[in-house]
Order: C-alpha cells, then sequence, then structure tokens
C-alpha cells in the first residue's frame, strides 16, 4: 500500500509534467550517440565510484568494529556522517583546498620537496569526490551491521582460535554480504545522479551524466518528454541493476542485539593493531581534511557579521524545519515499506524494494516542475513550497533511510515472528514490544542519514525557495552568487556544525537507551 | 434632510475607503541575488514604494533561466506583473509565450550597447571577460586568437553552455568571432581547458582557490575585489577583437490587472531611483541615468573596444546546433 502511494505521488506530476508541454519534436531520440556516450560514462564512473567507495569501506569498518574503544571513535563516526548533509559545492571547494593545485597537501608535497599530487580534474577527481561522501557512509552502514553480530559468535570465534581471515570468512562477510547489495545499489544510485560533481571536476564535455542532459532538456530547452525518457532511462538501467543484486542479499541475517558495545577478544593481536590504526587513519585522513579545511575557511570570515544576520537564522531554522519533517516522513515510509518487504516473498518483495529505491533516480527538478504545474492553479506556489520540499526530500532521502531499516526489519521478522505470532502479540503492541526495541538504534541511524541528506539538498530548494523559505544550502549558493565567497565558507562552517550536532543529538538518545537495556 | 446628506457623505466616504485604504501591490518576478540583503532589491523596493504609494513584492526565482522555466510552467496563469532578470538570449523564448506587452518607452533612450526592443528594456548590462590572476599571470592574452592558441599549461576554467549563461556567452562569443572556423577554435582551446563547471559559482570558486589563473567571468569582476576587499590583484583581460555582452532586460505581462503600475516601474527602472543602486550590488553597468558618479574602482575597469552581441532570434534558432558543435569539438 505504501510502495502503491509512493509511485503514485511520483507518476502523477510527471505525466502531468508530459501533458502539459506541448508535443515538441525532440530533437535527441534515445539511440543518439551522444545519449549512448553519456550512457556509458554514467554508468562507469557510477560503477567505478560504488565499487572503489565499498572496497574502500569494508577494510576501515571491521577495523572500526575491532578497535571498539580510543579516543574519538565517537567524534569520527560523527564526522563519517557529516558530508552526505553537505551541498556538493560546498564539498567540491573543501576536497579542492587540501588536494587542489594550491591545496595543503601540495604545500606538504612542496616544502619537502616533492613533486606536486597530479590534476584533480577528470575521472580521478569525480571518483575522490564521490568516494569521499559515499565511503563514509558505506562505513557506518556495514559497522551498524558488524556491531549487531551476537556477541557470542565472537567468544566461539576465539575460544576455537579464529585466524583473521577465517574471522573474516566465517562471521563478518556473511554479516556484511546482507547489506551490501543495498549500500552498493544506493552508493550507485547516488553516484548516476550526480551533478555537480561530475561536472566540476570532470574536466570537460566528455566527462557528463544522464542528469546533466535531463537539466538541460528542463532548463535551457524545456522539453520534458525528453526529459522523462531520459529519466525513464535511468531508472530502467537502476532497475535492471537492482534486480541482479537481489540474487545476493539471501543468508541468514541473525539477531540485531540490544546491547551497545561489544567485546572483541580478536583484537589483541599486535600486528592487526598497526593495521587498524592505519586504516582508520587513512579513512579519517580522506574524510576529516576536507572538512578541516572547511571549518578552516569558514573561520576566516568574518563570523560576527554573519551572525548579527537575521537572514541566517531563519535558514537555519528552515532547514532544521524542512529537514526534520522530511526525515520523519521518510523514515516512517521506510519502516512501512521494510516491514511489508520483510513479510512478503519473491516479486512482491521485489516490487516493494524498487520502488522504495528507484525514487531516488526521478530528477528532483522533474517532480518538483510536474508538482508545482498541477497545484499552481489550485494553490498559491508560495504555500505549496514548504510541503513541495518536504515531500520530495522525503521521496529523495527514502532509498537511504531503506538501507539502514531494511536489514534491520528483516532481521527482527526472521527471529521474533513467528514466536510474536504464536504468543498472539499484534499491531501496534507488537511493533512496540518486540520491533521497536530492536530496530531502534538502526531507525535512529536511518533518520539521521535521511535528515543529513534533506539538510543538505540545494536543487529542490532552488526551485521553491523565496525570499521567506530560505535554506541554508540555498543562502550559501546566493552568497557564492555574488562573489561573496567568505561568507559562503562561514555557512558552510554553520552547516557542518548543524550536520555535527544533530548527529551528536540523535545518536546520544538512542546510545544511552541501549545502554540502560543492556 | 440634513441626516439625507450627511447619510450620503458618510456612504461616499465609505465606498471611496478600499481605494484609498488598499495599496496595490505590484508582483515583480527575479531572480535571487537580486534580492538579498547586499542585492540591489531591498533599495528598489524602498525608493518606489516612496514614489508609487504602493507595495512591492518580490518573488524571488533561482536565475533568467529558472524565471523563463516558471512562466512557461505558469503560462497566462501568471501572477507577475513585472518579469526583471532575463538576458539579450533568452529574450526570444521570452516572446514566444505571448505573455509581455509592450513598455511603452522609447527603446533606444538607455545605455546599452545595440539593443532596441519594445517589449524589453535594459536595466543593466556587463560583457563577458577572462579575469585572471595578475599575481601568477604576468602576461595575459590580448586577444581571443591568442587564448586559443596560446600555452597548454596556462589553464583557463570555463562554464557549460549546456547549463549556464556565461557559458553560453562564450559559446556565442567564439562564433561571432571565428564564425565558420569556431569549432577549430575549440579544438585548439580545448587544451587549456582545466574544467567545464556547471555555473558561475563552481568556476569563481575553483578560481579563487588558485586551481587555474584565467576564469571565464565579467568585466565588472574585479570591481567587486577592489571595493569590498580592497585588492587589485584580479583584472579583466581586454581581447582585440571584443568582448560578448550580457544585457539584463524588463518587461510587463499583458494579462497584468496593474499594467499601468507595471509601466511605471519601467519608467522608474530607468532613473537615478534604480539605477543609483545598481554598480555595488549588481556589479553591472548601469542602462539607464544615474545620478551621482560611478565609484572609482569603475573607471579602472576595461572598456571593451567593441561589444559583441548576436542577435536574439538568430540565437534561439541556431542554439542547439551550435551547442552539439562546441559538444563535437571539445568532447572528442
Amino acid at each position: 500500500m505504501a510502495s502503491g502511494g509512493i509511485l503514485l505521488f511520483v507518476a502523477i506530476p510527471v505525466c502531468g509534467l508530459i501533458a502539459a508541454s506541448e508535443a515538441r519534436e525532440s530533437t535527441i531520440s534515445l539511440s543518439d550517440p551522444y545519449v549512448l556516450q553519456i550512457l556509458r560514462f554514467t554508468l562507469l564512473q557510477a560503477v567505478l565510484s560504488a565499487g572503489l567507495s565499498i572496497a574502500l569501506a569494508i577494510p576501515i569498518a571491521r577495523a572500526l568494529a575491532r578497535r571498539q574503544s580510543f579516543a574519538g571513535r565517537d567524534l569520527l563516526l560523527r564526522l563519517f556522517a557529516v558530508p552526505l548533509g553537505l551541498p556538493q559545492l560546498v564539498a567540491v571547494l573543501g576536497l579542492v583546498s587540501v588536494f587542489g593545485r594550491q591545496g595543503w597537501l601540495n604545500s606538504l608535497l612542496g616544502s619537502v620537496g616533492l613533486p606536486p599530487l597530479p590534476s584533480l580534474f577528470g575521472l580521478k577527481g569525480i571518483l575522490l569526490a564521490h568516494v569521499f561522501f559515499n565511503m563514509p557512509l558505506a562505513v557506518r552502514f556495514l559497522l551498524a551491521r558488524l556491531d549487531a553480530v551476537p556477541q557470542e559468535y565472537w567468544r566461539l570465534a576465539a575460544s576455537l582460535g579464529f585466524p583473521p581471515p577465517s574471522v573474516f570468512r566465517l562471521i563478518e562477510w556473511p554479516h556484511m554480504r546482507t547489506v551490501l547489495p543495498g549500500v552498493f545499489a544506493l552508493i550507485f544510485m547516488l553516484c548516476v545522479t550526480s551533478f555537480t560533481v561530475v561536472l566540476t571536476l570532470g574536466g570537460g564535455p566528455q566527462a557528463t551524466t544522464l542528469e546533466v542532459a535531463i537539466y538541460q532538456a528542463l532548463r535551457f530547452d524545456f522539453d520534458p518528454v525528453l526529459a522523462a525518457r531520459l529519466a525513464g532511462l535511468q531508472i530502467l538501467l537502476c532497475a535492471l541493476l537492482l534486480i541482479g543484486l537481489q540474487g545476493m542479499t539471501l543468508g541468514f541475517v541473525g539477531g540485531a542485539r540490544l546491547a551497545a558495545s561489544t567485546v572483541r577478544p580478536d583484537s589483541g593481536d599486535k600486528g592487526g593493531k598497526v593495521l587498524d590504526i592505519l586504516l582508520i587513519g587513512c579513512g579519517a585522513l580522506l574524510v576529516v581534511l576536507p572538512l578541516a579545511a572547511i571549518l578552516w575557511d569558514g573561520l576566516d570570515a568574518d563570523m560576527s557579521r554573519l551572525a548579527g544576520n537575521a537572514t541566517l537564522w531563519r535558514a537555519a531554522m528552515w532547514s532544521l524545519i524542512l529537514g526534520l519533517s522530511a526525515a520523519v516522513l521518510a523514515t516512517l515510509t521506510a519502516s512501512t515499506l521494510a516491514r511489508a518487504i520483510a513479510r512478503s516473498r519473491g516479486t512482491v518483495a521485489l516490487i516493494f524494494r524498487m520502488s522504495g529505491n528507484l525514487v531516488l533516480l526521478i530528477p528532483p527538478l522533474v517532480l518538483a516542475a510536474g508538482m508545482f504545474l498541477l497545484l499552481h492553479r489550485l494553490v498559491d506556489p508560495q504555500h505549496l513550497a514548504p510541503y513541495a520540499v518536504v515531500a520530495i526530500n522525503a521521496i529523495m532521502a527514502l532509498p537511504f533511510a531503506m538501507a539502514v531499516t531494511e536489514p534491520a526489519f528483516r532481521g527482527s521478522f526472521l527471529v521474533h515472528d513467528r514466536l510474536a505470532d504464536s504468543l498472539g502479540i499484534e499491531g501496534l503492541s507488537r511493533f512496540r514490544l518486540v520491533e521497536w526495541p530492536v530496530i531502534k538504534r538502526s531507525l535512529a541511524l536511518g533518520f539521521l542519514v535521511a535528515l543529513l541528506v534533506s539538510i543538505g539538498d540545494f536543487g529542490i530548494i532552488a526551485f521553491f525557495g523565496s525570499e521567506d523559505l530560505i535554506t541554508l544550502p540555498l543562502y550559501l549558493y546566493q552568497r557564492i552568487g555574488s562573489y561573496r565567497f567568505n561568507d559562503a565558507a562561514a555557512i558552510a562552517l554553520v552547516l557542518l556544525v548543524v550536520c555535527l550536532a544533530l548527529s551528536w543529538i540523535i545518536e546520544r538518545q538512542s546510545r544511552r537507551e541501549a545502554r540502560f537495556s543492556q | 434632510m440634513n441626516k439625507a446628506w450627511f447619510a450620503a457623505a458618510c456612504f461616499t466616504a465609505w465606498a471611496l475607503c478600499p481605494q484609498i485604504a488598499a495599496a496595490e501591490e505590484l508582483t515583480i518576478y527575479t531572480y535571487e541575488s537580486f534580492t538579498a540583503d547586499w542585492g540591489p532589491g531591498p533599495k528598489v523596493k524602498q525608493n518606489f514604494e516612496k514614489e508609487c504609494s504602493c507595495t512591492v513584492k518580490f518573488v524571488a526565482i533561482q536565475d533568467g533561466v529558472a524565471m523563463l522555466n516558471r512562466l512557461q510552467l505558469e503560462g497566462a496563469a501568471t501572477k507577475a506583473d513585472v518579469v526583471l532578470g532575463l538576458d539579450n538570449n533568452l529574450v526570444t523564448e521570452a516572446k514566444e509565450l505571448g505573455l509581455f506587452a509592450p513598455h511603452g518607452l522609447d527603446p533606444a533612450k538607455h545605455r546599452a550597447p545595440q539593443w532596441r526592443d519594445e517589449f524589453f528594456m535594459p536595466y543593466d548590462y556587463g560583457h563577458f571577460a577572462f579575469v585572471y590572476d595578475s599575481q601568477v599571470l604576468s602576461k595575459p592574452p590580448q586577444s581571443l586568437a591568442e587564448l586559443v592558441n596560446g600555452a597548454g599549461d596556462e589553464k583557463i576554467i570555463i562554464e557549460d553552455p549546456r547549463t549556464s549563461t556565461p557559458g553560453l556567452g562564450l559559446l556565442l562569443w567564439m562564433k561571432d568571432v571565428f564564425g565558420e572556423g569556431a569549432a577549430d577554435a575549440w579544438r585548439r582551446l580545448k587544451g587549456r581547458i582545466l574544467t567545464v563547471t556547471p555555473g558561475w559559482s563552481e568556476a569563481y570558486g575553483l578560481f579563487t582557490k588558485g586551481e587555474a589563473p584565467m576564469v571565464l567571468s565579467y568585466t565588472t569582476s574585479p570591481a567587486y575585489h577592489v571595493i569590498e576587499e580592497k585588492t587589485d590583484r584580479y583584472k579583466a583581460a581586454n581581447f582585440s577583437e571584443g568582448h560578448y555582452v550580457q544585457i539584463e532586460v524588463a518587461g510587463v505581462i499583458k494579462g497584468s490587472p496593474r499594467l499601468d503600475l507595471a509601466r511605471r516601474f519601467i519608467a522608474f527602472m530607468m532613473g537615478p531611483g534604480f539605477q543609483d543602486v545598481i554598480p555595488t550590488t549588481n556589479w553591472m553597468w548601469p542602462a539607464g541615468e544615474i545620478s551621482k558618479p560611478l565609484p572609482a574602482a569603475f573607471d579602472a575597469l576595461i572598456q571593451p573596444t567593441k561589444t559583441l552581441m548576436i542577435d536574439p532570434d538568430m540565437v534561439a534558432r541556431n542554439r542547439k546546433r551550435w551547442t552539439e558543435e562546441w559538444l563535437n569539438a571539445t568532447s572528442r
């Protein structure tokens, strides 16, 4: 029912948009060599980005799972969630500050007489940026999965004297495998729809994704039919991928535990310790350095003048209101969908899962324009705007929330469902007594991720924004558009702090509850 | 008898009241950087409201292209009275919508180069130029041909013509200068292009971070740095073939119930109340009358020897083909 609702909600504006446009002769058909070329590049960079992000995330997640307590672990994990909440341009400029021609690393290398880094632009720049955005996310998801492995597994492994390869093969991999396809698909879809990063760091128009063509079709050419066709192509591709990945999600998930921390008997090994530190260190540097650059640039700016500006506070307030609303909506929908998926099998489950994930591929601009078209005669666009932004942001955040809640529900279902059935616990009580305590932490992570994604959004608010409805990313872009890069840097800093604060609040809540129930 | 007169007087007063009490509200569609606190919007609103005893309501839409899209979506049901911020390249498509009425002013009475249009009146203009960092580049190119044939290791950052108006401006500039040889010129320029960004913000951001010594921007960009940042490090290169112009225009909507007020705004727009605000908030050259001299920094800006502009109708007809030509030349 929920998935039906989502599909309808998405399909109606799109159809409305297509119907409203005149039947213009599209100059580009889908078999045009231009389209094929950008399709090829879109797929190439998405597969490489997703593959690289996951390949790096697995060892780092394992290392973090082994090192359960070291100074700054919590802070590091919080920081890992932050890139998601930043607009792409902010992150790109942060990366340029660190890895660019006049960046920190080059200055460092220059001062010790080493040659500078190769140019940031081209496919490698795109991969770097995508890894920056997605590897931390993958690490968080994988770590959440590893943290949920029952304590008994580790004790048994220790008593049987498992060497590290066996630990990986017999314990870690089977568990990680259950979330990997979902995470890969999510990152893949994110990279397919990546726009600013690809164009800015791509080095030239040979680095063009379908999203650019859609943007061009909708904005400059006003050809919604073409835009819809290209979007359809995007969706078809990813649907194929998702279907292909279905085969990989089998495997026993195991019960999700209540306790917050695990004791890892295998963490004593000296050699392993060094390797872990190295891995965590590298991962941390990749993520933390650009964030530090953003912080640095922000501190450089005239914060005191900006702090007195009422618009800044208004933007922050709206960012929070819209973000929280969208996150709540996304998490609720994700939970409903996840429950439905856990309870059904085969094609039905597939349809639910696809509908939840594929919505990410519908260009927000198409949804926004379609919605506007349908409703602007009925409702004043100014009043419509906040609701539209929340709704579309919720849809965009849905796959993120689902990537976390779906495995959690599946696990809970496998362990508890039959028992609850046999005890006759139904409906709300079942949710409250059986499922909620177990999936709480996953839901919190899913909520946090959805929240950050909504806060960092720029595309949708750019369409609906106005003098009254302004968010931090929109305010930031406005400042940049008038040469005020320093102000923009300060706003980026505010965004960073907000994301970090939210991350801390939400996780502290769930961690505290989990500790009490141990 | 007295009571009747009294009642009649009251009735008349009451009937007239709405006319006096309700100030008319003029809805102006414009782009975001116009209505921002540091943009021209607030001052313009203040000045016009003093003159007209009405209220001005700005509807801020992302940029010129988004404004056009909004009008395409709304059609005749649009609530706009005035549309301010379209540029010379968007005007043909705007006219095709059939939503605009003539502004009623003398189309020649303004300072923008080569513009005569009875529907759209220019309020400011600027020339595209390559802005360079004089601390890094001591000998900038003196012409577009020199830029195209220049050394490959002095990189430039440009914007994408598919997604941004400066990018489109450069495309048209190259077309106007090189004509049929534009594709070849792009092929030669390709080696110098560091990256092609989706918009001006990304390009200028990368430029100020030192990724490349040159970026496509406006002749007026250095003025911002001189006035606000007190540095004359960034300068614009003066090209001998001339510079392509971007003219920003405003028009009135045919179906507006406040057409007279809208036309009054356009007239106000050409006067000092509006134009005085433009130079240091919009960072463009004013197209109308100003009452005080421009800031000193504007005198130091380069003055193009020639203004280039391709007829908007021709641009509209050929844009797709020229963009494809650009794509073929730069991405293969």
